[in-house]
């Protein structure tokens, strides 16, 4: 039944205070606790979604011509194939640049010989090519968003209007704040370097990101290509 | 029980500690346990008031004492304010104060997460009854079912209120479950494996999962409510096709899980009142666990069991007939563990003692009714009437707030210095047990005779007038119960006995630092050799049967007579070596944290900042719904300018919030230590 | 740090100090990073080129392949881009348990609103 004694103070954990049950960094924990839960949060948009097909009263309909009974008016099959599957792969490829972004933080410190280690080892350059895919695949959902109500979808129009919007506005919301989070890192990298010691924080935005790609393959495949 | 020198409340060396200013800015967990415990037991007792209103209208048959319309506010609001803003609040005052505490930590994972977290549910609590002062409260009961809240048949701000509401306490609960999951994985003491870790910790823990799994699913029914009533979107919308039912499953899908959110920690409480006071160990460790993890996965699987009259159909029905009286095993297997952990206990029948059989008694109780609603075809006589209410507050009263009670007796003088008085807390006691079972037991008597749920008065002559009178009688003692209460919590606060470290003899972690702790809480961070350290070390005998094993110590580098307690672990290589500890120790003095040279967090304002940027911008759609009126009315210049109001209030709250959290978010958390950044 | 600088740019290294990221044994490379891209824009080609012929989409094996294509898409960008496969096997538990728990609940959903097996 020792007291400590003002004085023999500061025991070895002054040394570490940080020393965790896993070995593992606090803030990767968290971000795949995060990611649990925004499976759930997913699931709940794209049951609805899956729930509310083919229930819509009025077109436009997702993959039939509909002609609205009221004005004779006809209205194609909304979803543009086509178009979407190059987004897709815009995204898909923002997350090889992620995973390339995390690498070069991670080896900033080995010498590189080659100009091909040069450009893979460069971490500005791969964070920006993230953001700017993901920026690009925001591009294509804007005017996907955009063409889509010129030709008479709303969020309010029917129950495949609401549904597919709230869903994908769901995802595009993540997509931008991880542009934001990427961006962000891209000015620190500028400002002060990203290196080793950072890999952490590179490594729950890539976490996120990859995440947010994967939502998106569901998504693919629900809402466009399965009719 | 050796009692030092007196330490008052929150006695600090410096002045950063005292003050206003520093409760607005602290970020540690102690602190924030303290505030969630106040402002919980504040909402309580307003629930409380809504309810004895509500049991004075039915005191008799015609009452007059409030309108049909406030009395669909005070129940909605006397529900809503009961699960949100005060059992779970008060578990997450036991959940901040005591989780550190229990694995020997000397904070939670993210500390300014945490103070975000509480500042949150302060805002949304005051958010949504904010509401009573313009007669707009929630009226559509807690569950909210759509299409009756949609805005066609709830045109008024009333479920605004609610729908804004709870998605700002959603955001507080889920940040506080990442912090607490990444705190008990990875910030327990060395030594200190899963299967040694409390039961108040394990239940904890399980809670967490459950609020991070369930909370988004309600978050989307909000979503899809809120853009139906805000942006005209056709989620509920029967015209456009919508499902009544979807919101019923959504709101389900959550509040299923959001039941055992309510009952785990106090499930946990008494795990660690009972052994204290029966002086024995917890009787089945392991499955007391394995129950606990079960009882949240199957918790997953029940929720149409609230869905039972809508007509899923004979196999949906069986079903989740099945699943939910398969949840009664977990559930049951506990309250025999706890009966047999006082079975041949050296039993000591404190206030705290008192409330954990109340409610290993009450729960049952509930727990009983609760398996006559698992029939489907019982279950249609007994929906939507009080036999309902009966149950879930048998249950929520006769299990949670017991519970709560019982962690607040036994765990006050730890969180204060001051033991609450034994008197006015047996007092307290017979008053609620009493008075609980006058209140609620009639009911399942007037719920059988067909009384229904949510109405605002009743004919005389039907015979339910003796069971509503008892009922009304019973919550006027309960209110005289809780002002006992609050009496003995402000008069012992200041001037209650000391307790010391250790005034009940307890085994575990928190009970071998002074009491209130200081702010380091530990002046070495122990070895944990056993689940039971303290007992170990002053009660040997009553562990002496306990396996004492050396599993999971190799992994964690310790060894059982605490020899290799120094050597790194080799995953932590990078990350620093394990403080060479000298097992499990008691510590009698407090001293600040800078005397004895450990790093702590800086308090901020910064978490409060963007809790109040973020529900700033949140209470926005209120302006938007005000402009809707005014479209409406052919108002155009109001139109517009509520319109306005909500840009400037949506984007300036919004503002607020980023600028706040990317200065949170590139602070170092400790000033003295330039390379940890959270 | 070894360096195999003529084959790969980014090494199979174990002795990079992942501060905590809980890197076990192997660490992928650059040449298996390339090759999930590829494999990724191969299988969302098919599923493109599958969708336009209208035979296969009319028939019971439309809707299982796509599926059954983008669970692979999915398993490997978690997988390897995710580095669960290459991480602490705690990650692995903390994203199958929300994951099971969300698909069970999708296909329960799907389910009681008749959108699953006629006879519910």
């Amino acid at each position: 039944m020792t007291s400590v004694p003002i004085g023999a103070a500061s025991v070895t954990d002054a040394h570490d205070p940080h020393a965790t049950s896993t070995g593992l960094d606090n803030k990767k924990i968290a971000i795949w606790a995060f990611i649990g839960s925004e499976c759930m949060l997913f699931a709940s948009l794209i049951s609805t979604y899956l729930i509310y097909k083919g229930r819509s009263k009025v077109g436009p309909f997702p993959h039939e011509v509909w002609t609205d009974p009221m004005t004779g008016q006809k209205m194609k099959a909304i979803l543009n194939i086509p178009v979407t599957s190059a987004s897709t792969f815009v995204l898909l490829m923002s997350s090889l640049a992620m995973v390339l972004a995390l690498a070069a933080v991670q080896h900033k410190n080995v010498p590189k010989r080659t100009t091909g280690e040069r450009i893979l080892g460069s971490s500005q350059l791969w964070l920006m090519m993230t953001a700017l895919l993901g920026i690009t695949f925001l591009g294509f959902q804007a005017y996907e968003f955009t063409s889509f109500v010129h030709e008479g979808l709303t969020i309010r129009t029917n129950l495949f209007g609401s549904s597919f919007f709230t869903l994908t506005g769901f995802h595009g919301a993540h997509v931008t704040a991880g542009v934001i989070w990427l961006l962000t890192l891209f000015a620190i990298d500028r400002k002060r370097g990203l290196g080793p010691r950072d890999e952490v924080n590179v490594d729950i935005a890539a976490l996120y990101w990859h995440f947010v790609d994967v939502v998106w393959i569901a998504i693919f495949t629900l809402v466009y290509l399965i009719q | 029980m050796a009692t030092i020198a007196a330490n008052p409340p929150h006695a600090y060396a410096d002045d950063a500690h005292s003050g206003v200013w520093s409760w607005l800015a602290t970020v540690d967990h102690k602190r924030i346990g303290t505030l969630y415990l106040f402002t919980a037991l504040f909402f309580f007792m307003v629930g409380g008031l809504e309810a004895e209103i509500i049991r004075a209208q039915l005191q008799g048959p015609n009452g007059k004492l409030v309108s049909a319309e406030v009395y669909n506010q005070l129940f909605t609001m006397h529900g809503t304010t009961m699960i949100f803003l005060a059992i779970m609040p008060l578990s997450a005052a036991f959940f901040n104060f005591l989780i550190p505490l229990q694995i020997g930590a000397r904070d939670v994972a993210f500390p300014r997460l945490n103070a975000f977290s509480y500042w949150v549910y302060l805002l949304g609590g005051i958010f949504i009854n904010v509401s009573w002062l313009i007669h707009a409260a929630p009226d559509g009961g807690w569950f909210g079912y759509a299409p009756l809240t949609t805005r066609p048949f709830s045109p008024g701000m009333n479920i605004d209120f609610w729908v804004l509401g709870l998605q700002i306490l959603g955001v507080s609960s889920l940040a506080a479950g990442f912090n607490f999951i990444t705190t008990i994985i990875n910030m327990r003491a060395p030594g200190m494996n899963l299967m040694r870790m409390p039961m108040f910790t394990w239940a904890a823990f399980v809670t967490q999962f459950l609020i991070v799994l369930a909370f988004p699913v309600i978050t989307i029914a909000l979503v899809f409510l809120m853009f139906d009533r805000f942006f005209g979107t056709q989620f509920y919308e029967v015209a456009a096709g919508a499902d009544p039912l979807l919101w019923q499953h959504l709101f389900w899908v959550f509040g299923h899980p959001e039941v055992y959110i309510l009952i785990l920690p106090a499930f946990g409480l008494v795990s660690e009142v009972v052994p204290t006071y029966s002086k024995k160990p917890i009787f089945g460790y392991p499955v007391m666990v394995f129950s606990l993890i079960l009882i949240a996965f199957l918790g997953f699987g029940v929720w149409a069991h609230h869905m039972f009259a809508v007509g899923m159909g004979p196999v949906a029905d069986t079903v989740f007939g099945v699943t939910t009286m398969l949840i009664a095993i977990p559930t049951g297997v506990k309250i025999f563990n706890w009966l047999a952990t006082m079975h041949g206990g050296s039993l000591r029948f404190t206030t705290a003692m008192l409330f954990a059989i109340g409610l290993v008694a009450f729960f049952t109780i509930g727990g009983l009714s609760g398996v006559m609603h698992a029939s489907p075809p019982a279950d249609l006589q007994q929906t939507d009437t009080y036999f309902i209410v009966a149950h879930f507050h048998y249950v929520l009263f006769g299990g949670s707030m017991m519970g709560i009670f019982a962690g607040i007796y036994h765990y006050f003088p730890k969180f204060s210095g001051r033991l609450l008085s034994e008197g006015l807390g047996k007092a307290h006691f017979w008053l609620m047990a009493i008075g609980m079972n006058l209140t609620f037991f009639p009911m399942h008597f007037s719920g059988l005779l067909g009384m229904p749920r949510r109405i605002y008065r009743y004919d005389a002559g039907q015979g339910w007038d003796g069971f509503n009178l008892a009922s009304s009688i019973g919550a006027y003692i309960l209110g005289v119960g809780m002002i006992i209460f609050v009496w003995n919590v402000i008069k012992s606060w200041r001037s209650g006995q000391v307790a010391g470290n250790d005034p009940w003899g307890a085994p575990t972690l928190e009970w071998m630092i002074p009491s209130p702790p200081p702010e380091y809480n530990f002046a070495r961070i122990p070895v944990v050799t056993s689940r039971y350290p303290l007992w170990d070390m002053k009660q040997p005998q009553l562990t002496a049967e306990v396996p004492h094993t050396a599993h999971g110590d190799r992994a964690v580098q310790v060894d059982i007579a605490g020899k290799d307690a120094g050597t790194p672990h080799p995953k932590t290589a990078g990350s620093g070596t394990r403080p060479a500890e000298s097992g499990p120790h008691i510590e009698t003095e407090s001293f600040t944290a800078r005397q004895l040279g450990i790093p702590m967090p800086d308090p901020t304002i910064k978490p409060l900042i963007t809790a109040l940027g973020m529900c700033i911008m949140l209470c926005a759609p209120l302006f938007m719904h005000h402009a809707q009126m005014m479209e409406a009315a052919g108002n155009a210049a109001a139109q517009k300018s509520a319109m306005t109001m909500f840009w400037v209030i949506a984007l300036g709250g919004a503002a607020l919030m980023v600028a706040s959290l990317y200065n949170w978010l590139l602070t170092p958390l400790e000033s003295h230590h330039p390379h940890a950044t959270e | 740090m070894a360096d195999h600088a003529h084959t790969n740019a980014v090494s199979t290294e174990v002795a990079v100090d992942h501060h905590g990221a809980g890197v076990l044994h192997e660490h992928p490379t650059w040449s298996t990073y390339w090759k999930v891209a590829l494999i990724l824009t191969v299988i969302t080609a098919i599923e493109v080129w599958v969708y336009y012929i209208p035979s296969f989409v009319h028939s019971r094996g439309f809707v299982p392949l796509l599926l059954f294509m983008s669970a692979v898409k999915f398993a490997i960008v978690v997988l390897f881009y995710m580095h669960l496969r290459y991480d602490h096997r705690l990650f692995r538990a903390l994203f199958t348990g929300p994951l099971i728990v969300a698909m069970v609940t999708i296909v329960a959903l799907m389910f009681l609103f008749g959108k699953l097996a006629a006879r519910v």
